[in-house]
């Protein structure tokens, strides 16, 4: 569990966005990754196949597992930059239909 | 007596299997790690459409070939437990630009004339299209349809090779190459680039681009040169491609493969950001929606292409017991080199008729 | 479309060793490019510098405080800085492809300067991709980064950072709930005989012995020689358990952090086809460079930790030693000028590195680490296990690329990064070859996912320029 040395209690310094719909408040200039964790979220996505769950593990844009996703694009949540109003998804799982296929 | 095959790639796997269900012994030697390897970047087609315009012959040794995988397919699965996902529900073959599709419905005329009427194909407008596939952009035209196309985890289909060989009493000798091969009294010798050499009453030369240098030593000509293709994969998504076309197929694990570039550049197998970028754009004409997906790989491969674009199967006339086998479509054929080659090597009398594909074609 | 001015010098990676040869190339009036991925200079060492608080700065201490007034100093020159630039394909001919804000574009250097550091050595144990297990690294960039502190956390592994994180943690008012550290007596003493040539390094040292004193003054927890590490939870970690001297020890936390060294990161490097060593102490690749830093391409040079681990002041001598000779080479300066300005700066670099035998020697990870065994993962992005890799070999595998065609490890949208070593180690002990031999993945386009409708973009310029 992280959490921040100085809690940021000033109103007027807070960006805030949503993940899954959920209402997060952080400090400007925070990456998504750093303010889903400083909001208590462990997991970001789940593994496409398996569906196992998996939350940041480097946190410099190396290993790919704090995939989420953002106006329909994957990305790196400890290299995106929260926005004012970002709305932040988890990747939809893949539901791989393969019975489809014959 | 030992068959020794020179390549083990999915063409030299395919017979040597095929040889072994017939009871022969075999060895096959494999290259390095970083070889040139068509079997590792092919695109994973099992395919019919389009195949043998001018040559009816290999128009209907692909379609043997394709009607032999589902049962091949089992067999290595039961075999081996990989499950190489197989698909064989028909292919597209999509179009933007009027000219092409119409040059392709008269191919494939031509083959329906070919084969006496024997070939099923269907041409979908934009809107035909749509129902069937609903992502489908407003650049795509129509397309061609062809039942009898499909595709597999090329992968999946090398690896069970290489168990199925092994289960079967095959030694595979991997990662140290093959630079002579010669003729001695009781058969073939060829000596590794580890210096350790190797006996066998018979060989077959299935080493893809390496036959350039061993073919003569065999009495082959062996007229064949690398053609660059390059492809790409994205990320995962949900599945929503349910048919495989020539350049674009959402494979068993999730990624969209599209693919595939052709360019005459020698041994030369670096991908290049241009190339890639047309092939993107491609992807986004036909379906609109993968401009926010994520490419994750793109790579290049070499193509073992003939003059005509054809497979050579070829007797040595100077060195009896060798045998020359090269395409550029391992995938497809796969099947028919494991059922139906081996009693050709052999000079059996169930052996295919497979004189149109010998090299003496290219003798001018 | 305006043709982009050619820059002389690209410099890929702004922490130290890209800093620093950003400034030295300017500073003789080149023109120079620098991409990085994150928004502000630093890189990872050097993570937020120019944004940090003073209380920030109290916590990390003066090892990072001390890159201030390099990332400060790239202001005041003229250099072309592209943050938030994704470097994506890096061509030998001196074409350079990367994204900023969602624009692909590509651009040509007469040459270019590698900086792209290190990343944390693959730490393969059973349940290392849990949520709630991390880098150490990782920790330390929350904190450089956002302020954020992990709570109640357990550090595992071996290495100086390990002990410097840990200090910081106490520092910031959350110290570890324990350390278990994997380096065994006979490490200690094996480093032993190294102690003499590290000596030109005593300031190190003492700042290392200086940690160590203020973790044991915090009362942490410290269990040393453990073995057989081992992350417990279903979802998420709940649990680490482990092994000293026979006895098995479980301790509850929901944040572990790992650390076992880190490595060069040779992506760009390997996609260039350069030519790579194995490096017998490290247990890593790193690109052939030589003295000037210049790489087996002479338009291409590597500086700091993407060139061997040295840390971060090496990797700022040698950035300006490689943009100097780079500078050379393009005839910009003169072999005299590079000679002289560079001179101390080897000589600097060469009394810096010398503590790196002790380190490397001291702080080796275990076997059971750089060759796990059993259904442990090797590759996290396609969940491929240690079982599936040695697999493969018995089915005829002798190198990465066959491993990778017949499990898919490597092939996920890290590109084989966590999981390259740890293959090239296991292919190495099974099959008795020399990971020299054995070699590595080859790497390809994209270096970073990439959108097709950014990568589409490309195609469309090119045509634009062929048609007009």
């Amino acid at each position: 569990m992280f959490d921040p040395i100085v809690p940021n209690t000033d109103p007027n310094a807070q960006v805030h966005f949503t993940f899954d719909g959920e209402s997060i408040y952080t400090a400007p200039n925070t990456s998504v990754a750093a303010a889903l964790l400083a909001a208590g979220h462990t997991w970001f996505r789940q593994m496409p196949v398996s569906g196992r769950q998996r939350g940041p593990f480097c946190m410099m844009g190396t290993c790919f597992d704090c995939l989420v996703e953002i106006d329909g694009i994957t990305v790196q949540a400890c290299v995106t930059t929260v926005t004012e109003g970002l709305n932040v998804t988890r990747v939809p799982q893949m539901h791989l239909q393969e019975g489809k296929f014959k | 007596m030992t068959t020794m095959i020179i390549g083990g790639g999915v063409v030299g796997l395919s017979v040597a299997y095929g040889l072994l269900k017939q009871g022969q012994d075999v060895v096959v030697l494999d290259g390095a790690d970083g070889d040139f390897r068509a079997s590792r970047g092919n695109f994973g087609l099992v395919w019919v459409q389009g195949k043998g315009a001018g040559c009816v012959e290999y128009s209907l040794w692909s379609r043997r070939s394709a009607g032999l995988w589902a049962s091949f397919a089992q067999e290595l699965q039961d075999l081996t437990g990989f499950d190489l996902k197989l698909v064989q529900t028909g292919g597209f073959e999509y179009f933007t630009i009027a000219a092409e599709l119409e040059n392709q419905v008269a191919k494939l005329l031509a083959l329906r004339n070919a084969s006496n009427g024997d070939y099923t194909f269907e041409v979908l407008d934009n809107v035909a299209l749509k129902k069937q596939i609903p992502e489908i952009g407003p650049k795509v035209l129509g397309a061609t349809y062809c039942p009898e196309d499909g595709h597999v985890n090329p992968l999946f289909l090398l690896k069970a090779l290489s168990s199925a060989v092994q289960k079967k009493g095959g030694v595979i000798h991997t990662g140290t190459k093959v630079i002579d091969v010669t003729s001695t009294d009781a058969g073939f010798m060829v000596v590794l680039e580890n210096g350790k050499q190797l006996n066998g009453e018979k060989v077959v030369l299935s080493a893809g681009l390496g036959a350039i240098d061993l073919g003569p030593k065999l009495g082959f000509r062996a007229p064949i040169r690398p053609q660059q293709g390059q492809l790409m994969v994205t990320e995962k998504l949900p599945t929503f491609l349910y048919h495989p076309s020539g350049t674009l197929r959402q494979v068993n694990e999730g990624g969209i493969q599209i693919g595939a570039s052709k360019a005459e550049l020698g041994l030369h197998d670096v991908e290049d950001v241009l190339t890639i970028a047309g092939l993107a754009r491609h992807a986004i004409d036909v379906f609109p929606h993968l401009a926010k997906a994520k490419m994750v790989r793109s790579w290049a491969a070499l193509r073992i292409m003939s003059p005509d674009g054809l497979p050579i199967y070829q007797h040595s006339t100077t060195h009896p017991g060798a045998t020359f086998i090269t395409c550029h479509s391992g995938i497809t054929l796969a099947a028919a080199h494991a059922e139906l080659l081996p009693d050709w090597i052999m000079n059996n009398n169930a052996a295919p008729d497979l004189s149109v594909f010998n090299e003496g074609r290219f003798d001018v | 479309m305006t043709p982009p001015q050619k820059p002389d010098l690209i410099v890929i990676g702004a922490g130290p060793a890209g800093l620093a040869a950003a400034s030295q190339a300017a500073g003789h009036g080149a023109k120079v490019m620098l991409l990085d991925e994150q928004s502000a200079p630093g890189g990872q060492i050097y993570r937020n510098i120019l944004s940090a608080s003073a209380q920030q700065d109290t916590i990390l201490g003066s090892d990072y405080t001390a890159g201030r007034p390099l990332a400060a100093d790239i202001d005041t020159k003229s250099i072309d800085c592209r943050p938030n630039a994704t470097v994506w394909k890096v061509g030998t001919d001196g074409a350079v492809t990367f994204n900023q804000n969602g624009v692909a574009q590509q651009v040509y250097g007469s040459h270019i300067l590698l900086a792209t550091g290190a990343l944390e050595r693959p730490i393969p144990l059973p349940g290392w991709t849990l949520p709630g297990v991390m880098t150490a690294g990782a920790a330390q960039i929350l904190l450089k980064t956002s302020g954020l502190v992990a709570r109640d956390a357990v550090l595992a592994g071996s290495g100086p950072l390990l002990y410097l994180i840990a200090a910081q943690m106490i520092a910031a008012g959350r110290p570890p709930k324990a350390m278990i550290e994997t380096q065994t007596s006979g490490q200690f003493y094996g480093a032993m005989s190294h102690i003499g040539g590290a000596f030109p390094c005593w300031k190190q040292l003492l700042k290392g012995l200086k940690l160590i004193a203020k973790i044991r003054k915090a009362g942490v927890a410290r269990y040393k020689g453990a073995s057989n590490i081992e992350i417990l939870g279903i979802k998420r970690a709940e649990a680490i358990s482990f092994t000293v001297k026979g006895r098995t020890h479980r301790i509850d936390t929901d944040t572990v952090l790992l650390h076992q060294g880190v490595v060069p990161n040779t992506q760009i490097t390997r996609s260039l086809g350069l030519k790579h060593r194995w490096d017998e102490k490290q247990r890593c690749f790193h690109p052939i460079t030589d003295a000037f830093g210049q790489s087996s391409s002479k338009n291409i040079s590597i500086a700091g930790d993407g060139a061997g681990i040295l840390g971060a002041k090496v990797a700022e001598y040698s950035g300006r030693i490689a943009a100097s000779n780079a500078l050379a080479l393009l005839d910009i300066i003169t072999s005299t000028t590079r000679d002289k300005e560079t001179r101390a700066l080897r000589r600097s670099r060469r009394k810096e590195a010398a503590i790196r035998p002790f380190l490397d020697a001291l702080y080796a990870p275990p076997p059971e680490i750089l060759r796990p065994k059993g259904k442990t993962i090797v590759c996290r992005c396609e969940e491929v296990t240690a079982d599936d890799i040695r697999s493969y070999v018995a089915l005829g595998c002798k190198g990465p690329n066959q491993t990778k065609a017949f499990g898919r490890s490597g092939m996920g949208p890290c590109q084989g990064r966590y999981c390259g070593a740890t293959v090239t180690e296991i292919l190495a002990e099974e099959t008795g070859i020399h990971p020299e031999q054995i070699g590595s993945y080859r790497i390809r386009a994209p270096l970073k996912p990439v959108t097709l409708g950014e990568l589409a973009s490309l195609a469309a310029v090119s045509e634009k320029e062929i048609t007009s």
